[in-house]
């Protein structure tokens, strides 16, 4: 096992420090997608709006997020503010800020697809039956919606989750983050620590990742219509 | 279907439960119905015919308020219905509706289909429409399939459901949208012997079809369309089919022989 390097990890406490260090990338994850995915329904309602002013806004939002690469927003939201604007944000709260900034838009545009996607007689056969327009998107549109739009925003969690690793670049001990610190602590000793703890920190992210996209799987078989 | 030709004009109490006055549709620019007028009694059943396009299947989105409408009024009971009036989900209650794609809501299965607007918009004990919506769907022949799903049944099984769907909610007219047009033949009698019943029964139904045999068998009074206008109006169904009185009627509905 010594050529692989995989011994670091039963060393002191390594190992759980990198559970420690997961916790935190499942924290920051957890906290954005719960935000994202309220304030995206939100956002995805307003986009389907007819008003030009909002549709614009919006669509210019979603450019933004898409064009621009999230460590450049990381950058900007930590770094950047505390010059210009003098906000001491710590860490997390930025990582947090940028990832909610991220999945509000694709959540937004997600619900926005799913919305559209409901052909305009459900709306008709509801309100043909008295419904008011509350009670069809309570009771029609919205369960619909929510079908398919679970499989869908189950990928952006999993990409969310993916991509916390680059807030290691604003000083968060995440896994990633702890895992390097393993690899540079135990260079001498072993060097070859860095393929078995990276090994080991991808099945982390492994093994976060996959029973949520098993879940997506799941739920579009079942309610495959 | 000649046979079971229903006549209910002695029901008919003369004072009419929708009135149609003058009314004006237009889309775009598009005139749809010109200064179309139209009473239905209570226990009348209507046919509205015509050539695709004619705003026939547009009228009936109207008399629900699924259409604004640019001039003219509509009357239920006296009432004016307008889309975006405050009282449009009240008086869509007064209306049933059944649409030629069925439009169950796929999330639900028969059984909460049926019970959605009793319970919610009427706001009914759940074990006293149940009981009742059991009763329907036996009417219908479908009690059995009460917690399947809406694609475990075939189109003529769906649009049955629709029927009950709408009956449920105790309209005092039935508006049918073409309701046998996206179904298979074999499957077209089956939900026309339902409509048949209902109107033996006594519901006040407006209909657009079609199926000239079912227009003849079951209508009191038949209104031939084209271009948003009456062209023709019956109140001798059996007449009209054998002799229209106008070349278009009589052109029309030769465009069904074979």
């Amino acid at each position: 096992m010594q050529s692989l390097g995989l011994d670091v990890l039963f060393k002191g406490t390594n190992f759980l420090r990198l559970l420690e260090g997961l916790w935190v990338s499942v924290r920051i994850s957890l906290i954005s997608v719960v935000i994202s995915i309220l304030l995206g329904l939100v956002a995805g309602v307003l986009m389907t709006s007819k008003n030009i002013v909002l549709k614009a806004a919006f669509r210019v939002y979603l450019e933004i997020v898409r064009i621009m690469p999230q460590m450049v927003l990381l950058f900007i939201v930590y770094f950047g503010t505390t010059r210009v604007f003098g906000w001491n944000l710590d860490a997390e709260a930025s990582a947090v800020i940028v990832f909610v900034f991220w999945g509000v838009a694709e959540m937004g545009d997600l619900v926005r697809g799913a919305l559209i996607s409901i052909p305009k007689i459900q709306y008709e056969s509801a309100e043909a039956l008295g419904l008011t327009k509350q009670q069809t998107y309570l009771y029609v549109i919205l369960p619909q919606t929510v079908r398919r739009l679970i499989p869908l925003s189950i990928n952006l969690v999993t990409r969310m989750i993916k991509t916390t690793s680059l807030v290691l670049m604003i000083g968060i001990v995440e896994v990633l983050k702890v895992g390097q610190q393993i690899i540079e602590a135990n260079r001498r000793t072993s060097p070859n620590a860095a393929f078995g703890v990276f090994a080991v920190v991808f099945l982390l992210y492994f093994l976060i990742c996959w029973p949520v996209s098993r879940l997506a799987g799941y739920l579009e078989k079942r309610w495959a219509a | 279907m000649a046979e079971s030709q229903v006549n209910v004009s002695e029901r008919a109490d003369g004072k009419p439960l929708l009135s149609i006055r003058h009314l004006h549709k237009e889309f775009d620019g598009k005139v749809i119905l010109k200064d179309f007028s139209l009473d239905v009694k209570k226990g009348e059943v209507i046919v509205i015919i015509g050539p695709s396009g004619c705003g026939k299947s547009t009228l009936l989105r109207c008399t629900n308020a699924l259409e604004d409408i640019q001039g003219g009024e509509i009357l239920i009971e006296g009432q004016p219905i307008r889309k975006d009036a405050k009282n449009a989900s009240q008086m869509r209650q007064k209306i049933g509706m059944v649409f030629q794609s069925y439009d169950l809501f796929p999330h639900k299965s028969i059984m909460e289909n049926i019970l959605l607007a009793p319970l919610k918009v009427q706001k009914r004990k759940r074990e006293e429409a149940g009981k009742e919506a059991l009763e329907l769907l036996d009417r219908v022949g479908l009690a059995d399939r009460k917690d399947d799903y809406p694609r475990q049944l075939s189109g003529g099984q769906k649009q049955r459901i629709a029927i009950v769907r709408a009956l449920i909610m105790h309209p005092e007219i039935l508006l049918l949208d073409e309701i046998t047009a996206a179904l298979d033949p074999e499957m077209v009698h089956e939900v026309l012997e339902v409509v048949l019943g209902l109107a033996r029964s006594g519901s006040t139904m407006l209909i657009v079809t079609h199926e000239m045999a079912f227009a003849k068998a079951i209508a009191n009074r038949v209104i031939f369309m084209e271009k948003g206008e009456v062209v023709e109006e019956s109140s001798d169904p059996k007449a009209f089919f054998e002799r229209p009185e106008t070349e278009r009627g009589r052109e029309f509905l030769r465009s069904f022989e074979y």
